[in-house]
């Protein structure tokens, strides 16, 4: 890949007069060896499974297999239908499809892991209903999908994207930037704008800690996907709207790095501290596996 | 750069619920049938850490016994895949081992065939990347991003120079190479990671080696996508 940070991307995008996502392209079939066109199609396929993973989330109401959770994504979708949402119908609607994503996870249902399985609602939340709302052919979308994947590239391998390594900031964290990211420009955004907008979506997961009851990818995993789907949307507004990151986004993912590297083991997807730990997750935990302690 | 590409970020397609504990450990599951070289009529399956604390929440069990019936990180049979094992007449055993491992989720499968066995250990080592660290009573460290040879034969002077003339003559480039043996003059097996797929030629070729044991091709490319 020509680019290893977020300001070498935004130079061969202005360089080059291309959105993120063409750079993109045009890197991975250089690395792949493979065609544009073989390289787009399994995208698309990729979106053609969120999209599914969204309806069976509202509509099959799927329920995990340790039967912690399950019914979250219907129940705000059915909310949002009878009553006016605080968020306003079109950010209720994002959340309640990324939380469908993470509970057809939960449920052992088929996703894309975007970057992992532990994020996997937020970027097809936005993604899906932000498609219903503008109209968007599939086209829009899965160009999308690679300024969503350029993005996480530099964060990834900048800093991290799993909560055994980095904490939440790292799995959610990261999956709000790339989608704040991709929004901006499937709304016609500058990559500037775009960069921006990944920069002030980190600052506000910075710290999150992996705490997983009972080490499941359920308790709180769910719901923040469903709060980071809204969080993106308003990163995307902000910088759309000409907010800028002051400190800039690279400097934010090396501060994601510092944070995640100094984050104390239980609070990296052990289930020894944080939620996992309080009296109602250890009980949780308990029942599940007839102990308190994962170790 | 540990991320290569743009689909290791944007996937694996994959059955949820974690990407190490359910698609990482469907991949260590084909691996080992195909270290073995057969679907296994018998698997005694030992967890270790993190795997051994959370198998049962995290589908860890099914991943695993999916993988030995070789479907991919994303076929929906996964949830079910107990139940295809035991039609299918595979014995599973599952135990969750208390002795500490380096990487908190490791497994050890030990297998067996219609005429061999085979004893194989990986680690889910995150994104559904996965290490296999042991292959028998021989330490292998491989990816299985790859398509990987594995080579037991027996340890004597010029094994490696006929290995890789082989490969030579059919242009498939060696991009890692190990060797572990038991003994001097004793059994040994080479791990053999290549950028080609090496084709049935080679591998009969390699298996006509005076003093191979056999050979057997680990690759997991075909139902992970492209690459």
């Amino acid at each position: 890949m020509r680019f290893s940070s977020l300001a070498q991307l935004r130079q061969l995008c202005e360089e080059e007069g291309a959105p993120i996502a063409r750079i993109m392209m045009a890197e991975q079939a250089r690395e792949s060896g493979l065609s544009p066109e073989e390289i787009e199609s399994r995208m698309a396929s990729y979106y053609k499974v969120m999209k599914e993973a969204v309806r069976k989330g509202i509509y099959d109401n799927p329920r995990s297999r340790s039967g912690l959770t399950g019914g979250d994504a219907k129940r705000v979708h059915d909310y949002k239908a009878a009553r006016d949402p605080s968020l306003g119908g079109e950010a209720a609607t994002a959340m309640a499809y990324a939380l469908a994503v993470s509970e057809v996870n939960a449920a052992m249902g088929r996703i894309i892991a975007t970057p992992t399985a532990g994020s996997c609602g937020i970027i097809p939340g936005v993604f899906v209903s932000s498609q219903e709302r503008f109209g968007w052919d599939d086209g829009v979308l899965v160009r999308g999908l690679f300024a969503a994947g350029a993005i996480g590239y530099v964060i990834a391998n900048n800093s991290f994207v799993s909560g055994a390594e980095g904490g939440c900031q790292a799995e959610v964290g990261s999956a709000i930037g790339m989608a704040a990211g991709a929004l901006v420009e499937m709304r016609g955004g500058t990559p500037e704008q775009a960069m921006h907008a990944v920069g002030l979506a980190l600052k506000n997961s910075l710290g999150l800690i992996c705490d997983p009851v009972a080490g499941l990818v359920e308790i709180p995993c769910i719901v923040r996907n469903g709060f980071g789907a809204v969080t993106a949307l308003a990163a995307a507004d902000m910088a759309l709207a000409g907010v800028r990151s002051a400190i800039p986004s690279d400097e934010v993912i090396g501060v994601m790095l510092e944070v995640g590297s100094a984050m104390p083991e239980k609070h990296r997807e052990t289930a020894k501290g944080g939620l996992a730990q309080t009296p109602t997750g250890r009980k949780i935990m308990k029942e599940l596996y007839g102990k308190g302690d994962p170790s | 750069m540990r991320f290569k590409d743009v689909f290791s970020i944007i996937g694996p397609s994959m059955i949820g619920p974690s990407s190490s504990h359910t698609a990482g450990a469907v991949r260590i599951g084909r691996a080992a049938r195909q270290a073995l070289g057969e679907q296994p009529l018998e698997a005694e399956i030992s967890l270790y850490g993190s795997f051994a604390e959370t198998y049962r929440g995290h589908g860890t069990d099914v991943a695993l016994v999916s993988g030995l019936l070789d479907y991919g990180t994303d076929d929906e049979r996964i949830p079910d895949a107990l139940s295809h094992a035991a039609s299918a007449g595979m014995q599973v055993r599952f135990r969750a081992e208390k002795k500490p491992e380096v990487h908190p989720n490791t497994v050890s499968l030990s297998l067996g065939g219609s005429a061999d066995r085979i004893r194989v250990k990986g680690c889910s080592i995150g994104g559904g990347n996965v290490e296999i660290v042991g292959i028998d009573r021989f330490d292998a460290r491989f990816g299985a991003n790859q398509p990987t040879l594995l080579v037991f034969h027996e340890d004597r002077a010029g094994m490696i120079a006929e290995m890789s003339g082989i490969l030579l003559s059919s242009q498939v480039n060696i991009s890692h190479m190990q060797v572990d043996r038991e003994s001097r003059n004793g059994a040994a097996l080479t791990v053999i990671e290549c950028d080609q797929l090496p084709g049935s030629e080679e591998l009969r070729r390699l298996g006509e080696i005076a003093g191979v044991r056999k050979v057997r091709l680990i690759d997991l490319s075909e139902k992970e996508g492209t690459e």
